[in-house]
């Protein structure tokens, strides 16, 4: 026996398991990462001097990197709308870009955190930076495992679209909520890190 | 399992299963031992209070040179019964082994929605908890800051408390998928008319618990994770400046050591919530079937509960008021304190209205739900001057505190947990339990439970404070009060030996011939009306039934059977 409603909607919820699991997951994202908000919040007020952001960060690096996790949302949303449009070739190609546009994250960031610890700006050195590498950080493992699970559904995982198209293109659903919210939190915290 | 079906080997059908039932069995079980060793703990605990450096019987060598239990052991073993019986207890075996088990089948769903993240959320579970005892082998020794790890103590604690930290981290995501997992089954697999106001009350309970840890848990993760920046990259979150740690590092400061408060009691509030809360859902399921009757305001434990779950997100701060972050905020949280007492009096009214007028059958599962309600009652009230900013001030960190809530969780929370045991032990075995030794249990634990907690009313009215390794000795305030401790601990200890009549009981009734029956106690819920027989097969059902009617319907007039199940037609 199959579990019911794994990959057709349920009619009275308008949702398959998968995608009410997803949203519940990501509500407790919301409350992971709105718990480091408001620890930041809490810490900057509870000092008399806290750091501007552009006094040790670099505010044009971060700019091309929100625009760079900006696009690679728009490319997920295009390789899922290919599935629904049965183009599994611009699937590829979208989802192949979602994936150079998250490296390019990636890289852009180490050379943001190298050249932190250049000047000897650790986690240590005060509560400004610590709380800028671990919720960056934490973001960067959330870019991570994006990227792992992007990329095992533009790789091995892809295979499923010959045997069940349906199911897969509801799993890139899936991976796209995910992202969009991983998006969403750099959204967040490119303001409140470099800008505020 | 039911014939037909292929044959699995030992390690798929019990090891790696994705079956919701193996892996209640499996949380049961682990947790059912987690319970026992965190017993063992605070009996060992209790001695050292009795009989302030006196060696320790038969195990004493094992724990200290001259046989007593150290100071530092001691406080390591405060926290970690803390955090055992909450985390790898109490809640696994409330929500990992009933909501596992229960739910699909109260709902007529053949698994849950995500079989492989149920299992990977035991396992997570097992890793976490497997993670925190390593803590005791660790130099130092396990965490000893208390279960509630506050800082600047726990950022400077021995190795034993980053071990706690990882340990918490397993656990919160193993509670995630946990979470998910009954939040997506009861909201997409409920059978044809199985309509949300006729859920049995148990799954309410279940569903309102997993929206709590879904959304209670990251906050503390987020909390752990600034700890261990704190412990392994020196970061001073949690470290006000100016703070001088003897032989310890030099730190940037600037943190606040309330912060860790703030984020650890958003969590630890609903956690309260999260113990009680199946408690309640397995109680009413028991008081029901054992009445005969509908039980009073069903609508009325429904939106208790709700509301209950909603408010216990904003009544955190009640456990600071001692912390100094100011009167406003203090006098906020005492009103939403006092409401949130409302929709457990609803609850609690509403049960023990329950019981009017119905031909109570006093079977064991019922004596534990009775026993439940006069304990949880007294744990509730005691709470109303801990709730209170200005009484609490004289309460807080005393005995009282302790008692409060040990009389909530223990003779309250367990003790519904031991109704379900033996409620549904025929339905997971298809065996009965001995009724006599049942009851035995139930009549030794409702007195030595009382015989441990109430006298900590007492202690702490008289100011005598908690987590002290000598029992208080030192305090002259004390002194009038000091000599309680020796019958606690030896209520604590006669409590463990009227846990062998539960095991025994298990042990036999396990060897004993199946019943065959499928619904002996006479029961609504589809999850005995229309299973297959115990024990239950891949599936489930033979056929997933149609539900027609709520989950009470007892005594109905001019039926042949004094009950109707949801499944009944017309």
């Amino acid at each position: 026996m199959d579990i019911p409603f794994n990959v057709k909607e349920r009619p009275d919820t308008g949702l398959y398991n998968g995608k009410l699991g997803i949203w519940l997951f990501l509500a407790s994202e919301v409350m992971l990462f709105g718990g480091l908000f408001s620890a930041y919040i809490f810490l900057r007020t509870g000092v008399d001097n806290w750091p501007a952001g552009t006094e040790y960060l670099n505010v044009p690096l971060a700019t091309l990197n929100t625009l760079f996790l900006i696009s690679s949302s728009v490319t997920m949303v295009m390789s899922w709308a290919s599935l629904k449009l049965n183009d599994f070739k611009k699937f590829k190609l979208y989802s192949g870009v979602t994936l150079l546009f998250a490296f390019g994250f990636l890289v852009i960031k180490y050379f943001e955190y190298t050249a932190k610890f250049s000047h000897h700006y650790y986690p240590s050195t005060n509560n400004f930076l610590g709380i800028y590498f671990t919720m960056t950080g934490l973001h960067v493992l959330h870019v991570l495992g994006g990227i792992i699970v992007i990329g095992y559904f533009f790789g091995p995982g892809s295979k499923m679209w010959n045997t069940d198209p349906e199911r897969f293109t509801n799993r890139i659903e899936i991976v796209g909520l995910y992202w969009h919210f991983v998006d969403l939190v750099w959204i967040f915290l490119f303001p409140v890190l470099y800008l505020l | 399992m039911s014939e037909g079906h292929h044959k699995q080997s030992f390690w798929t059908k019990y090891i790696w299963s994705t079956d919701h039932k193996v892996i209640g069995i499996q949380y049961g079980i682990t947790a059912l031992v987690w319970l026992l060793f965190g017993f063992v703990l605070i009996a060992i605990m209790r001695y050292q209070i009795a009989y302030p450096g006196t060696p320790i019987p038969l195990i004493g060598s094992l724990l200290g040179p001259d046989g007593a239990l150290p100071p530092e052991t001691y406080n390591s073993m405060g926290a970690m019964h803390g955090t055992i019986m909450i985390f790898l207890g109490v809640v696994p075996l409330a929500f990992g082994a009933f909501g596992n088990y229960f739910v699909p089948l109260q709902i007529g769903a053949i698994d849950m929605a995500f079989p492989k993240l149920n299992a990977a959320s035991y396992w997570m579970y097992f890793l976490g908890s497997v993670i925190m005892v390593i803590g005791f082998f660790v130099p130092g020794g396990a965490a000893n800051s208390g279960w509630t790890s506050y800082p600047p103590l726990s950022n400077i604690a021995t190795m034993g408390q980053t071990v706690w930290l990882w340990g918490m981290v397993m656990l919160i995501t193993s509670s995630l998928l946990g979470s998910v997992n009954i939040l997506a089954t009861v909201i997409q697999l409920r059978a044809d008319g199985m309509t949300w106001m006729k859920l049995p009350i148990f799954v309410w309970t279940q569903f309102i618990t997993a929206f709590l840890l879904l959304l209670a848990f990251p906050p503390l993760e987020a909390a752990g994770v600034l700890q261990l920046m704190d412990r392994l990259a020196g970061t001073s979150f949690f470290m006000p400046s100016g703070l001088v740690v003897s032989g310890g590092g030099v730190y940037a400061g600037g943190g606040s050591p309330l912060l860790w408060q703030h984020l650890f009691w958003f969590l630890a509030h609903p956690e309260v919530y999260v113990l009680i809360l199946p408690a309640f859902g397995i109680v009413t399921e028991v008081i029901a079937n054992n009445t005969r009757k509908p039980i009073k305001g069903y609508r009325s434990l429904v939106y208790a509960m709700i509301f209950l779950g909603f408010m216990s997100f904003i009544v955190w701060a009640h456990h600071m008021y001692l912390t100094g972050m100011g009167t406003t905020i203090g006098a906020f949280f005492q009103t939403t304190t006092m409401i949130i007492s409302i929709p457990s009096v609803v609850i609690l009214t509403a049960l023990l209205l329950s019981l009017w007028g119905g031909s109570i059958r006093f079977n064991t599962p019922m004596l534990f739900a009775l026993g439940f309600l006069p304990m949880f009652g007294i744990g509730g009230l005691t709470g109303l001057p801990l709730g209170l900013a200005a009484s609490d001030i004289h309460l807080h960190d005393t005995y009282y505190v302790i008692g409060h809530f040990h009389y909530v969780v223990a003779p309250g929370t367990i003790f519904a947990l031991f109704a379900g045991i033996y409620y549904w032990f025929p339905k997971i075995t298809g065996k009965r339990t001995n009724e006599t030794l049942g009851k035995l249990h139930f009549y030794f634990s409702f007195i030595f439970m009382n015989g441990v907690f109430m006298p900590m009313f007492i202690q702490g009215l008289a100011g005598l404070s908690r987590r002290m390794n000598d029992g208080g000795e030192t305090y002259a305030h004390a002194a009038g009060v000091i000599h309680l401790n020796e019958f606690m601990t030896i209520s604590a200890w006669l409590l463990g030996v009227a846990q062998l009549f539960f095991i025994v009981n298990m042990i036999i009734s396990l060897r004993s011939e199946k019943t065959g029956e499928s619904n002996p106690w006479g029961a609504t819920t589809i999850d005995w009306t229309d299973t297959t027989s115990p024990p239950l097969g891949h599936g489930n059902f033979e056929k997933v039934p149609t539900v027609y009617r709520g989950p009470y319907e007892y005594s109905v007039p001019n039926q042949k059977n004094d009950f109707l199940p949801q499944s009944q037609k017309g």
